[in-house]
């Protein structure tokens, strides 16, 4: 066996290192079947909106004024939170939200580079400057979350972070002016 | 075997590089250290991000960069045994490259430029530092070229021979190199520094961050290349066997040239300039990368298994008991290879396209790649600095013991240091803070993880200074070296390969063809659609 190496043939040698290439084939195949798998039956994609919008007016007008930032709930009932990440805070600072609820998470920024993800979730996205970033998720836990900025925007990013609160579905309402805001405690 | 007069040319880039190396060092302790429990109530973030800057330009172009070129210069000497073509454009291309390195360092300790070594725009340091970079890769530049020249030469004065395989593998470096550094590049020259010095006041973010991706992944493979030559042609020898197949190394070099570039895209998964489409694209493709290291685990598993053999190595596993631990390099490749296995398990996470979401930006992603480059790779540069520093200097190690406890110091500090950090990463503990708010009862629940990741950068560092102190000891040791070979032998040493395994005009074709795959149209959309640009935000 192995004892004296030049018994072996070069060409002996390669069919044993055919043999491992092919079982690391087989390893690639299967790893890309299960993201395959999970991506088109779960759903499991990365946030890929490409969707365009100018951070020098986001400001002004249109879905990123200051007006329409926060927790909304549409017409046919779906929750969506607009949120501007902007150095060194998030706007608004606290993001009500139902569990057990479809959620549409929708980001942009005026300025620089910031990214977002709330512990405890798989919920991440960059926040490009150019670009609407959009995540959906349901929450299954009622609870503050941490949303903190994990992009380095400045000397000031490690202070910029916001919560997300999540509450029972039968608890999320909107206060007396029709706005949903974070319960104070 | 001779290194023809250029000990002072390696010397001198590897000093520099372990100079910085050693800084860094320091500087990486200060940072884990504000940032815990421990040391919460200290620094500034001014200062924290000035530090990282510093650590990661050290780290990661610095350290890497002198390196590559001083082991580059080295190689062509020895494993071509015939002198270094251009020995004058090798000094001017050190300087060059060391004024560069001046140059970014005032600069960011001026606390002109604290962008992060990836100075994601629009933010905006002094265009000075990002000038310093561009010598540095200009210098590299140079060195590309007189790799290639002489591989040329060698092959025209023998005609027909394998080119030794350190030799293949290094140029196969010096031309990865070359495709790596374009999209950089073009985005410090026609993005970055026009807006540093204020002649554009906008710029297209997605486009710029598409950009820095083709260099992002290929550069970690530039930098992991001499790890892998290491393996491949020292370890053989030093362990007292034989490389198992020399045609596996000349393919895994090839097969790093193909796939570590146009997979670049799976640092944007998390980004909303680009589609589901191309991000999946560039996801397969990632995937291809585990190959070369597959193959090569197998190849020097195999190669240590006949060296363990012919030491009177018995049954299943005797062979690995009967190999020669005690001497730097046979150490190093088994603690190389087990923080390989850790990191590269950690990395088939952040590739997989849907459950990098779970760890994006989290401390999951510093673990790895400190592991991957800071452990594996990192942990060989010392281990061929100890092997051909006595050809450098004319002396011998007086103690191997030193040596050994420096390379151990470093495998257990980096483990106790990243496998906390993957856990936090888990947890959510994101990247680049300069203080945690421990009051916050979540991230007070990563304090106790955030310590024991403290200790494993103390043991670091000790295990940092300790091996610049082997090499000073070295430099002035009585003990003369005896010039041994230092190349590893095939099994069966080639006579004759195909052109193909003994060049690279083939294989730039097809990087060309995979890399108009995977990024024509990603850099076109900004043409064909271009984004609303972003107003450029100064640091300085």
């Amino acid at each position: 066996m192995a004892e004296d190496p030049h018994a072996y043939g070069e060409r002996r040698i390669l069919r044993t290192e055919l043999r491992w290439a092919s079982l690391v084939a087989l390893l690639v195949v299967a790893i890309v079947g299960i993201v395959f798998y999970t991506a088109v039956s779960l759903g499991m994609n990365p946030p890929s909106n490409v969707e365009r919008i100018d951070p020098k007016t986001l400001h002004l007008d249109g879905e990123f004024a200051e007006h329409n930032l926060g927790t909304t709930v549409t017409p046919q009932g779906g929750v969506v939170a607009r949120i501007v990440a902007t150095q060194f805070e998030f706007l608004p600072r606290c993001i009500p939200v139902p569990s057990d609820t479809r959620v549409t998470l929708r980001f942009s920024s005026p300025d620089v580079i910031h990214g977002i993800l709330v512990t405890g979730t798989n919920v991440n996205t960059m926040v490009i400057p150019g670009y609407v970033a959009q995540v959906h998720t349901v929450f299954k836990k009622t609870g503050d979350l941490l949303m903190p900025c994990h992009e380095y925007c400045g000397l000031g990013h490690s202070e910029m972070w916001a919560t997300v609160q999540v509450v029972p579905q039968n608890e999320f309402k909107p206060g007396s002016d029709g706005r949903y805001v974070c319960a104070q405690h | 075997m001779s290194v023809r007069n250029t000990e002072k040319l390696c010397l001198a880039h590897f000093w520099v590089a372990f100079a910085a190396f050693v800084i860094a060092a320091i500087l990486g302790v200060y940072q884990m250290w504000v940032r815990s429990p421990l040391g919460a109530k200290v620094g500034s973030p001014s200062l924290y991000f000035l530090s990282v800057t510093a650590h990661g330009t050290a780290m990661a172009y610095v350290l890497t960069t002198f390196f590559i070129m001083g082991f580059g210069y080295f190689v062509a000497v020895s494993a071509l045994d015939r002198p270094l073509p251009g020995r004058v454009w090798a000094w001017l291309a050190y300087w060059l490259a060391l004024v560069g390195v001046i140059t970014a360092t005032v600069t960011v300790l001026a606390g002109r430029a604290s962008v992060l070594f990836t100075f994601y725009p629009p933010l905006t340091g002094s265009p000075f530092y990002y000038i310093g970079l561009v010598l540095v890769v200009v210098g590299s530049w140079v060195w590309c070229g007189i790799m290639i020249a002489a591989m040329t030469a060698w092959k025209r004065e023998n005609p027909g021979v394998p080119v030794p395989l350190a030799m293949f593998a290094t140029v196969a470096n010096a031309v990865l190199w070359l495709w790596t550094t374009v999209g950089v590049a073009v985005e410090l020259l026609f993005q970055v520094i026009p807006s540093a010095f204020g002649w554009t006041q906008t710029v297209d973010v997605g486009f710029s961050r598409t950009l820095f991706s083709w260099t992002l992944h290929a550069i970690v493979y530039f930098w992991l290349i001499p790890a892998y030559i290491a393996f491949y042609t020292m370890v053989p020898r030093a362990a007292g066997g034989r490389l198992y197949s020399d045609t596996m190394g000349r393919l895994t070099f090839i097969l790093f040239l193909l796939y570590s570039l146009p997979v670049g895209m799976h640092h944007l998964f998390m980004d909303p300039e680009h589609g589901n489409g191309l991000k999946f694209i560039q996801m397969l493709l990632t995937v291809f990368v585990s190959v070369p290291t597959l193959l090569t685990i197998f190849t020097i598993t195999a190669s240590l298994e006949i060296a363990g053999r012919l030491r009177g190595g018995r049954g299943w596993f005797g062979w690995i008991a009967a190999l020669p631990w005690e001497r730097p390099m046979v150490l190093a490749v088994g603690l190389a290879f087990v923080m390989l296995g850790f990191g590269g398990f950690g990395g088939l996470i952040n590739m997989s396209y849907g459950m990098n979401a779970m760890i994006h930006n989290t401390s999951w992603v510093t673990a790895h790649f400190h592991l991957i480059f800071g452990g594996s790779v990192v942990i060989m540069y010392f281990a061929i600095a100890y092997q051909i520093w006595p050809q450098l200097t004319g002396r011998e190690h007086a103690s191997l013991r030193p040596l050994r406890l420096q390379l151990w110091l470093w495998f257990i500090g980096m483990m106790v240091m990243t496998l906390p950090w993957h856990y936090l990463g888990l947890q959510g503990q994101w990247r680049r803070v300069a203080n945690f708010d421990y009051t916050n009862p979540i991230i007070a629940s990563w304090g106790p993880w955030v310590v024991v990741s403290l200790i494993g950068g103390i043991i670091l560092l000790a295990s940092a200074l300790l091996f610049a102190r082997n090499l000073i000891v070295l430099h002035r040791s009585a003990a003369v070296a005896s010039i041994r070979p230092l190349f590893a032998l095939a099994v069966h040493p080639p006579e004759r390969v195909p052109a193909a395994l003994n060049g690279f005009g083939l294989w730039n074709a097809l990087v060309l063809i995979l890399m108009i795959g995977a990024y024509a149209y990603p850099i076109a959309q900004f043409f064909i659609t271009p984004s609303p640009s972003a107003m450029v935000h100064r640091m300085d």
